[in-house]
């Protein structure tokens, strides 16, 4: 007779995987992957998170539509679920688009949890861990704290008050507490500082880990926000850690913006953090190759971006294209528009020739030569979550807001560095800044960078009439939407799941 | 002659001169010879027919049709681990033997029985050769563990997982070497097997032969033709030429084409099937016999689909020690050869641009006229496919070995005759493996150059089953009784093994993936109790144990537990003058099954498990191969059906009139079910796991007759209709009013999009839409619904609950009429109240399918003149229809020719018309949709088959 007790001969189980410390960096691997990947089968198969199509569930596709598609920065021209509702500002609690952010927001967290649990100095000298294996293993610890606060903070943006488990809660049947927005704001601020010290110093770390200028610019958009998450400012520490960055000197300006955004831009050494993709290794239908492949259509040729063909979905509207004076990418390079067939008016947002499309992201290297994919689907651009640039515009705003231990020239300089490589030359500078011109050059700098949601709600201008742009609130001429749709509800089926969390108000 | 009720010829039947011991037996070919003295009645007897007797007269010749004996409930039913006297049983078993089969080219044997049983309704999934059913015994008794029945062959459970490289595990055993298909519908009968008996259990017993038999060869050859019943209506060329011109742009009048192309007639073709079978029975060397061979070859009607088996199977019968042993040994060899359709030419077809041709006249993409994106020259990677070059560019191809066989020892004990010790030792192996080619040409992967892969499983599945019997007549008390008790060991391995996704020139487009080899493992204990009184009351009790290794040590043992009490009214004193009434019979039953498919071997294990090379993580210059967490749940057990039911079998007039009236309700606790974890609490966000229940009630009626009977004539007439109705009672751990429910049942049209929906107070799937607004010349107005919560907008929240996919009733009515040397039948079945969402209509009604494509046009169907949609509406329930149908399965037509080359052989020839008509208003292809989401299913043809069978 046969034995009951079977095991899986080609897997691990939690009780074998951590007693061999080579396996260490191979758990770390998936908390990093977990950003990029919807699963352990590229580009699908064994998903992580289940109840939505695999590629729409990876996390960079969905924080992107969370920040772009509600915005003046994007609109998308599918018919997928209620993904119009980005859009239209008209979402429920039972957004499918809406509930895979939020559920891999704490895919993420409970993976960072389990991780964290499994590395404690005490576990690792039980299990004899010890030299350089115990050395690396706490700084995979620190790196998985991070992990789990930037998760925290996508959580605080965008659902603000939410479930809260930490590596004290080990998986099973348990209902986690709910926290308030201002409580998570502490919890994120001190777990970033009591790793501060613990990981890599910048750029010292090896490609797409994170390091100490990671944990720092994350501390920065904290603070910049505070006023927004906490009711009370904290502008001068935001000058405080963007000072770090900066003055770390580990990071440079890329000379030609359009780099930024190219198969090869993990050379960059203007980004602090990216989510890396590879054409061969690193596949899946979100991420990268959603946003490399989705605003293309039209008369566009693939071709110019790397790939086999677009997917015609995703352009902008008029209000952000008159952020620039020049379309035509002549004056300001950052002007990436295709109009050769599409108008700039969005009579219908399902119609791809409607709108402006922007040809910021390709699977070019900087040589011009296609990705690594053959077949022209998987890119091997990173996503450059965190960059220098972003930094700079923090810094000046910070100043601006009223923040100390910064001053106006200096932001000014900062502002200008931008627009100099922008324009080739000195042809854009400005000679002041104010908010206005702050929340404008963002746009400019950042659009599509998954930074615009979080940038209009601190300016007051998300929701409001004070800015509406095509179709926002669904209606052509746009107009204002409730005031509560600044935050996301939680999804309906979290409230079923567990009676201890309340909805968001509004919801 | 003697003859079966269906026309065949029935050897070895016992013919008696009445009042003497004189007697012979029907030959091979059912001939019998005797000579009788004047005046002479003859008596025809056969095991599980009715006796006749006949009065010879004058006669030269007598011919006979023995009618089954199935009602007259004397016959010796299969059970569980065992026999039972059909008078004897308590519990709700329903068994066809081969002559009641459904006739024609039968090619899986679930076919052999649809319409034939009440409360099992089998719903072939499509018109692909070889692909399976769908069967439901008395409604589904669960969310997302299996649905599917346990099937026992020959007394060997199977595995009812797929097996990779054939669409149907069935479909590996040959419907020709069936002799009966027994279906256990209630936990009383079928909780002797446990837990994995909750959604009823199918006991198929093999052809045997029997001892004494004689040489015995039967051959039989069925030709048949399939065609396709009839097409899809789209737009034809011109019909879309003036569509476009009136809607569309000039970019997309431009994109118009001068061809009248019919795709759909391109793709289907008339297919031609055959079918050939030769047995042998006999005995030899003392030890009876069957061997037999098959071999099937079917064309399917999509062009490329073709299904291949080649069946063998062996049955030894040897008895010893006079008859105190009984030893069966069965083996059977099936290979399978499929090549696959690509079925996405089935949409294409519907979808493809009428006003272009089928070929370009030049050799790009071979020669197969394409959607091309002028900027690359390449195909638009958005763009329907040619059909017929997805057809003719893919070789997508597989063949699939498997093996079962079993040993059996059935030992009577010298020395306590009453008691019988059973051994079965068995096996069922498979190893298939299959090949996909698609040229690099071919527009259908023209990016990635061609498809060039291999793939492959084997299956290693064994039981160890062994029990004891024992039987006793207390003649003192009036009493019977019958006690089994009995283990039972299953253990099932596969082997997975993983290989690179390449292209025709070589280059790995993926390498190849992590292998598995999952197992699990059965242990169970089981043991059974019938006592009889007097023959009128009777008790039977089982119990059975089930320890299985897909639960933690903690959950891993379930106790399944039945009772049930007949009562055989008409035995008592006061029925005995009722001589219209041949039997009556009251049984009630309560028992527990249940469901360990999880569909996962260790759901309880906190797991690790490695990303394939593709899924792969830069940290440096180094890509890692990661390492993920799996969610589990510790706490995982098994999924239990509780069964309530209540019977009455009746019989009148000998039996011509018999049937059953039954009563159920099955209710599912523990209910497994895919729910969302609380976030944070677990490493996924959805797992399996207890939760909820269900209940399914229904009433069954069945009723056999024969309307005629007499000296060469004989019309049986069978009818049957269920009720069913299900409902999801409870579908969260804390009850919530909130609760929407699980969304499922996804569509074609917009990723993720879902049109079904679990809540709790509904049946289970049942569809979630809006109320659509019409206008007053009654046709849909876009985007209008009933705005349910009014307030004012239409939001998800309008959505409402309404129909299901599930047939409320169902019934089947089957006839068979021999006369003479003629015999003709039919099956007919048909289903009321169950709805299908028309998915091929809801995608091909909106003017979208033309204006905002990008660089082609993609073809409408004619009701987007009723709706004159700008843009798909997916969601509403103008597209929600009833599909209540009657279908006419088969016809059949058989004449027995009699005996030919110099009277050695019988001759019969059969004639059936399958699939002859359907009467419905569904305005689909098919109103028969598995699971109710109608988009682009492989039709089901009509087929017309000739057949002729010797024996000699």
């Amino acid at each position: 007779c046969g034995t009951l007790d079977l095991t899986p001969s080609t897997e691990l189980t939690s009780a074998s995987v951590y007693n061999d410390p080579a396996n260490y960096k191979l758990v770390l691997a998936k908390l990093y992957a977990g950003l990029a990947v919807s699963g352990q089968q590229g580009p699908a198969g064994k998903p992580d998170i289940s109840g939505i199509d695999e590629g729409f569930s990876t996390y960079l596709r969905q924080y992107w539509k969370a920040q772009e598609l509600t915005t003046d920065e994007a609109v998308i021209g599918w018919n997928d679920g209620s993904l119009p509702d980005y859009h239209e500002m008209d979402w429920t609690s039972a957004n499918e688009f809406i509930s895979a952010m939020y559920n891999r927001i704490y895919y993420q967290i409970t993976l960072c949890n389990e991780f964290i649990r499994e590395t404690t100095d005490d576990k690792l000298s039980s299990r004899g861990i010890s030299g350089q294996a115990a050395t690396d293993a706490r700084l995979f610890r620190a790196e998985a704290r991070f992990l789990r606060a930037l998760s925290y903070y996508h959580a605080l943006d965008m659902f603000g008050n939410v479930p809260f488990v930490t590596e004290a809660d080990a998986p099973g049947s348990f209902l986690p507490r709910q926290t308030t927005r201002t409580e998570l704001f502490n919890y994120i601020e001190s777990e970033l500082k009591a790793i501060e010290n613990e990981l890599a110093a910048p750029r010292q770390n090896e490609y797409g880990r994170a390091d100490k200028g990671a944990a720092w610019t994350l501390l920065t958009k904290l603070y910049l926000n505070a006023q927004v998450y906490t009711g009370a400012g904290r502008y001068t520490d935001a000058i405080t850690y963007a000072n770090k960055v900066i003055q770390s000197n580990a990071y440079a300006l890329e000379p030609t913006y359009q780099r930024l955004f190219l198969a090869d831009n993990n050379n960059s050494k203007e980004i602090i953090f990216a989510i890396t993709f590879d054409g061969q290794r690193t596949k899946t239908w979100g991420g990268m190759t959603f946003l490399v492949h989705a605003p293309v259509g039209g008369s566009m040729d693939p071709k110019q971006f790397g790939i086999n063909g677009g997917w015609a979905g995703v352009r902008a509207t008029r209000s952000f294209v008159e952020k620039f004076s020049d379309v035509t990418g002549k004056t300001d390079t950052r002007a990436m528009f295709y109009t050769n067939g599409q108008t700039l008016e969005i009579s219908d947002i399902f119609t791809f020739s409607n709108g402006y499309a922007i040809t910021k992201y390709k699977n070019l290297t900087t040589a011009g030569v296609a990705g690594s994919d053959p077949e022209g689907n998987f890119p091997d651009t990173d996503f450059p979550m965190l960059r220098l640039a972003d930094v700079y515009l923090m810094y000046a705003e910070a100043v601006l807001r009223g923040g100390t231990g910064g001053d106006l020239t200096t932001a000014l300089n900062y502002v200008n560095l931008l627009r100099q490589r922008a324009y080739g030359g000195a042809s854009g500078n400005v000679s002041s800044i104010n908010l206005q011109f702050i929340i404008d050059e963002r746009a400019r700098e950042l659009y599509w960078e998954a930074h615009r949601r979080t940038d209009l709600i601190r300016f007051g201008l998300f929701t409001t009439q004070a800015y509406v742009w095509p179709w926002k609130g669904g209606v052509q001429q746009g107009r204002a939407v409730e005031d509560f749709r600044t935050l996301f509800p939680i999804p309906a089926s979290d409230l079923v799941a567990n009676p201890n969390l309340k909805q968001n108000p509004g919801y | 002659t003697v003859k079966e009720s269906d026309g065949t010829p029935l050897p070895g039947v016992t013919v008696q001169i009445k009042g003497t011991t004189r007697g012979t037996n029907t030959d091979g070919t059912g001939v019998y010879r005797i000579n009788v003295p004047e005046n002479a009645t003859l008596i025809f007897s056969f095991i599980g027919k009715t006796n006749q007797e006949v009065a010879v007269g004058n006669q030269n010749t007598v011919d006979v049709i023995l009618a089954d004996d199935s009602k007259s409930l004397q016959e010796v039913v299969v059970i569980g681990y065992g026999t039972q006297r059909r008078q004897d049983l308590t519990g709700s078993i329903a068994s066809v033997s081969a002559e009641d089969f459904q006739k024609g080219n039968i090619v899986n044997p679930e076919q052999l029985v649809a319409g034939k049983i009440a409360g099992v309704n089998i719903t072939p999934s499509s018109g692909q050769p070889g692909g399976g059913s769908q069967i439901r015994i008395r409604g589904g008794s669960s969310l997302n563990a299996s649905n599917d029945p346990l099937i026992v062959l020959d007394g060997v459970p199977l595995d009812n997982s797929g097996i990779t490289g054939a669409s149907n595990a069935l479909s590996f055993i040959n419907p020709q070497d069936i002799e009966t298909f027994t279906v256990l519908k209630d936990a009383s009968a079928a909780a002797i097997y446990g837990s994995r008996a909750a959604n009823g259990v199918i006991l198929i017993t093999t052809k045997k032969g029997r001892s004494g038999d004689k040489l015995r060869v039967s051959f039989s050859t069925l030709g048949s033709v399939s065609t396709p019943i009839k097409y899809l209506p789209v737009l034809s060329g011109d019909e879309f030429r003036t569509l476009v011109n009136e809607r569309g742009n000039a970019t997309q009048r431009a994109l118009l084409g001068t061809a009248n192309t019919d795709w759909q007639q391109l793709i289907y073709r008339n297919a031609f099937s055959t079918d050939n079978n030769l047995s042998v029975t006999g005995t030899a060397l003392n030890i009876p016999y069957r061997v037999s061979v098959g071999y099937l070859n079917q064309q399917g009607i999509l062009k490329t689909s073709e299904f291949g088996r080649t069946s063998a199977s062996i049955g030894l019968t040897p008895r010893f020690f006079d008859n105190n042993l009984r030893v069966d040994l069965n083996l059977k060899g099936t290979i399978i050869r499929n090549r696959f359709a690509d079925q996405g030419a089935i949409g294409a077809a519907v979808a493809f641009d009428p006003t272009q041709p089928v070929y370009s006249n030049t050799e790009l993409y071979g020669g197969f006229y394409e959607s091309i994106d002028p900027a690359t020259n390449a195909p638009r990677t958005l763009a329907v496919r040619n059909p017929l070059g997805l057809l003719e560019q893919r070789e997508d191809r597989s063949t699939a070995r498997r093996s079962i066989g079993n040993l059996q020892l059935d030992y009577r004990l010298p020395f306590l005759t009453d008691l019988r010790a059973n051994l079965n030792l068995a096996y069922d192996i498979s190893d298939s493996d299959g090949t996909i080619f698609v040229p690099r040409e071919a527009a259908s992967n023209f990016n990635r150059q061609g498809i060039n892969n291999i793939y492959s499983q084997k299956r290693y599945n064994t039981t160890l089953e062994s029990y004891l019997n024992y039987v006793k007549d207390l003649t003192g008390i009036n009493s019977r009784i019958d006690i089994t008790a009995g283990y039972s060991e299953q253990y099932f391995r596969r082997e997975q093994p993983t290989y690179p996704d390449v292209n025709v020139i070589g280059t790995v487009i993926n390498p190849a993936g992590t292998p598995s080899d999952p197992k699990n493992r059965l242990r169970s204990y089981f043991g059974r109790v019938n006592y009889s009184l007097r023959n009128r009351y009777l008790l039977t009790a089982t119990l059975r144990a089930d320890g299985s290794s897909r639960f933690s040590p903690e959950n891993r043992w379930g106790i399944f537990p039945s009772a049930a009490i007949a009562w055989n009214i008409k035995e008592e004193p006061f029925l005995a003058n009722a001589r219209t009434l041949s039997a009556l019979k009251l049984r009630l039953g309560y028992g527990v099954t249940g469901q360990q498919d999880v569909l996962n071997d260790y759901p309880y294990l906190a797991r690790y498990t490695f990303s394939d090379p593709t899924a792969q993580y830069q940290l440096g210059n180094t890509f890692i191969q990661t390492l993920r967490p799996e969610g589990y749940d510790r706490d995982i057990r098994w999924e239990e059906t509780a069964t309530y039911n209540a019977a009455v079998d009746y019989a009148f007039l000998e039996g011509r009139i018999s049937g059953t009236i039954e009563l159920y309700q099955k209710n599912t606790s523990n209910l497994l079910s895919v729910i969302p974890v609380p976030a944070g609490s677990n490493l996924t966000n959805q797992i399996l796991t207890n939760v909820g229940s269900l209940r399914n009630r229904g009433i069954e009626f069945a009723i056999n007759t024969t309307p005629v009977r007499g000296e060469g004539i004989n019309w049986d007439l069978g009818f049957n209709v269920t009720y069913n109705q299900n409902e999801i009672t409870r579908l969260a751990k804390v009850p919530n009013p909130n609760d929407q429910g699980v969304l499922v049942g996804g569509i074609a049209g917009g990723v993720g999009n879902t049109i079904q929906i679990h809540t709790v107070g509904y049946p289970t799937f049942s569809y979630y839409v809006y109320r659509q607004v019409y206008n007053e010349n009654g046709r849909p107005i876009e985007g209008l619904y009933e705005d349910r919560n009014a307030d004012g907008r239409i939001t998800p929240d309008d959505r409402y609950r309404y129909k299901f996919p599930a047939p409320l009733v169902f019934l089947g009515l089957s006839s068979q009429l021999t006369y003479r040397d003629f015999n003709v039948g039919f099956t007919m079945r048909g289903n009321f109240g169950n709805y299908v969402y028309n998915n091929v209509l809801s995608s091909r009604t909106s003017y979208a399918n033309f204006t905002s494509s990008q660089g082609f046009l993609a073809n409408v169907v004619p009701g987007i003149y009723n709706t004159a949609f700008a843009n798909p509406q997916y969601f509403s329930d103008y597209y929600l229809e009833n599909a209540s149908f009657v279908r006419m399965d088969n016809i059949n037509l058989g004449y027995n020719v009699g005996r030919i080359i110099n009277n050695r052989a019988n001759l019969r020839l059969t004639g059936n018309i399958q699939n002859a008509f359907v009467i419905t208003k569904y305005t689909g292809l098919d109103p028969e949709v598995a699971g109710g989401i109608d988009n682009n299913i492989y039709p089901r043809p009509r087929i017309f088959a000739l057949g002729l069978n010797l024996d000699f």
